[in-house]
């Protein structure tokens, strides 16, 4: 313990260094968890946290037992869980391809290309498909020119789900190929000469040689994707949503903004938004635990 | 590769090339879209689509948004604040990057768990905003620069770069009786340009592009950032009173809130296509350097 004490006081500069960034942790990470306990209380912003009445698991069953609570649910669960599948591979298709082509200045030039939606707001990919998919867009009149009419994507809440993760995809399948194109850099190209010689044709020579190299950073991002599935952000729902495709574009985080900071209810909006994050919990360490399993030991932690 | 592909091969390879092919045209036809479309009056877009006739070009759309309040304001906000974020983020990670990155310390685990737990569970929305109102920063630029500008990535990134550096030279340096301060002020700080540029470029960009804490944190119209400017412009649809004259009639100002949405959207992108060369240098370090580790 002495030796602990002077080690401290010896270092003080490396702790003085880490301060700004514990301070700020503790302040906007850790006393929010605490004040999360509001969930389980009758806030009342004049009596503060602590002065508040409890109100044990009230908000948790008012939600759980709510009409929409259903449809918000598996609203949140289908967008995220379809994202997923639909959006885990086409990153590995891409890196697969830009992995054969030969010639460097190509590779970086269409690698470049490929990387630029990811830097593109939120707002304006959502101004973008409103642009394209309005009634009038462009695409709309393509269609209308094929089928002879419209469809009404940006209303519609059949279409709600695909335009989200479809321009999702557009917008971040190329910066997510990265990783997988920096895997693949690592492959020794005398491994796919040897393999061309054994008589190995291209795609045994993908399956055997280019995917069992990325297979272990495949399972993190799949672990990381699984495991936040119910934390799908705010930001991008929230724009696209009309008063017509609410039926499928409400989702647990904008419903949490909305009857919190909109409607004012805090305790309750808090309750939901703690049932979220302890769903999320759950699925990040199940999912790890299956991948393990599935992965010869190999999980996140 | 000297080795003859067979007729499978081939045809694999080049449907593999053509595919990349119609990616890239994907994902450049929607920006050149937009941007060609800019130049031109909307009643003509809707009626013959985007023409490359340059003398059917017009650049009012630009005229309209630039000598528009709201636009300038929300442009010059959004690039104080996300230098000024940038600046407090990269002072954070760095000091604490390096603090952790040094063998021995003491607590390291025990404040690496408490980083990494935030990355997983948070106090959620009310509770974060309860907390920024309680401290005073509602309608302050302190709630866009300070909440966030801690990033547990960002430390593990500056952490890991600083384990790449010799160990020798700090063992050096404390040898001749040098102080931590001296060690990281002197012999450390030069050599982390690379990492301070990957985290500066970052967070300008992450700042640069959100709008979700502005809209909570601030109600001030003259604080708002220009995603916030963008997005009653592109979503909401509703342009600015003061930016077309209230004369025109319902017709026009259609027309012309149609007209500003893509020169809008250019000229909210132009420092981001300004930076994008260096993207590619240093970004993809990052990415790595954060990953394999």
């Amino acid at each position: 313990m002495q030796g602990r004490m002077d080690y401290i006081f010896k270092n003080y500069f490396l702790y003085l260094l880490l301060a700004p960034a514990l301070i700020l942790t503790l302040l906007f990470k850790y006393l929010p968890m605490y004040g999360a306990i509001i969930a389980f209380k009758d806030f009342n912003p004049m009596k503060g946290i602590l002065g508040s009445e409890w109100a044990g698991l009230k908000h948790f069953t008012r939600f759980l037992s709510s009409p929409n609570f259903e449809i918000i649910f598996m609203s949140t669960l289908k967008l995220s869980l379809y994202g997923l599948i639909l959006g885990f591979p086409v990153p590995i298709i891409l890196a697969l391809m830009i992995n054969q082509l030969r010639r460097n200045a190509i590779k970086k030039n269409i690698q470049l290309i490929l990387y630029a939606p990811n830097f593109i707001s939120v707002v304006v990919i959502v101004g973008m498909i409103f642009i394209f998919l309005s009634p009038a867009g462009p695409i709309n009149i393509i269609l209308t020119n094929i089928t002879g009419k419209p469809l009404m994507f940006l209303t519609d809440p059949e279409y709600f789900r695909s335009v989200y993760i479809i321009s999702g995809i557009w917008q971040g399948a190329g910066w997510a190929s990265i990783i997988y194109v920096a895997a693949l850099a690592s492959v020794d190209p005398e491994l796919h000469n040897a393999a061309t010689i054994d008589g190995a044709n291209i795609v045994q020579r993908i399956r055997h040689i280019d995917l069992s190299t990325i297979k272990p950073v495949m399972a993190i991002v799949f672990i990381l994707g699984a495991g936040s599935i119910m934390a799908i952000g705010f930001e991008k729902a929230f724009l696209m949503q009309t008063a017509m495709n609410l039926p499928t574009s409400e989702i647990i985080p904008t419903y949490v903004y909305k009857q919190g900071l909109q409607a004012g209810d805090y305790a309750y909006s808090t309750a939901v938004g703690l049932f979220n994050s302890v769903i999320n919990v759950i699925m990040l360490v199940a999912v790890n635990f299956i991948v393990k399993k599935l992965n010869e030991g190999e999980g996140l932690y | 590769m000297n080795f003859k592909h067979t007729k499978l091969d081939r045809i694999l390879l080049a449907s593999s090339n053509l595919l990349l092919c119609l990616s890239v045209l994907l994902v450049i036809v929607p920006l050149f879209y937009v941007v060609v479309a800019s130049f031109m009056d909307p009643t003509e877009l809707l009626s013959k689509g985007i023409t490359f006739d340059r003398s059917a070009w017009t650049f009012e759309g630009y005229k309209l948004i630039l000598s528009n309040e709201a636009m300038i304001r929300g442009f010059a906000n959004a690039v104080y604040y996300s230098v000024g974020f940038t600046i407090i983020t990269v002072v954070i990670s760095i000091f604490a990057g390096y603090s952790l990155s040094v063998n021995g310390l003491v607590g390291k685990n025990l404040f690496m768990t408490l980083f990494i737990i935030t990355m997983f569970f948070n106090g959620g929305l009310i509770p974060t905003y309860l907390v920024v109102k309680d401290l005073g920063m509602l309608n302050t630029v302190w709630a866009i620069m300070v909440p966030g500008a801690v990033n547990v990535w960002n430390i593990i990134l500056t952490r890991t770069f600083f384990k790449g550096i010799p160990k020798e030279l700090n063992e050096a340096a404390n040898v001749d009786g040098a102080s931590d301060r001296h060690v990281f002020f002197k012999i450390v700080l030069p050599l982390s340009k690379p990492i301070i540029f990957v985290i500066a470029l970052y967070a300008f960009v992450a700042q640069w592009n959100s709008y979700f804490d502005a809209m909570i944190y601030l109600d001030d119209a003259k604080l708002k950032p220009l995603q916030l400017v963008l997005r009653s412009i592109l979503i909401q649809n509703q342009a600015d009173p003061g930016m077309i004259s209230d004369q025109l009639a319902m017709a026009e100002l259609k027309r012309l809130s149609e007209m500003i949405k893509y020169s809008s959207i250019v000229i909210s992108s132009l420092p981001l296509i300004l930076m994008y060369p260096f993207f590619q240098k240093y970004f993809e370090k990052g990415v790595m350097a954060g990953s394999l580790k």
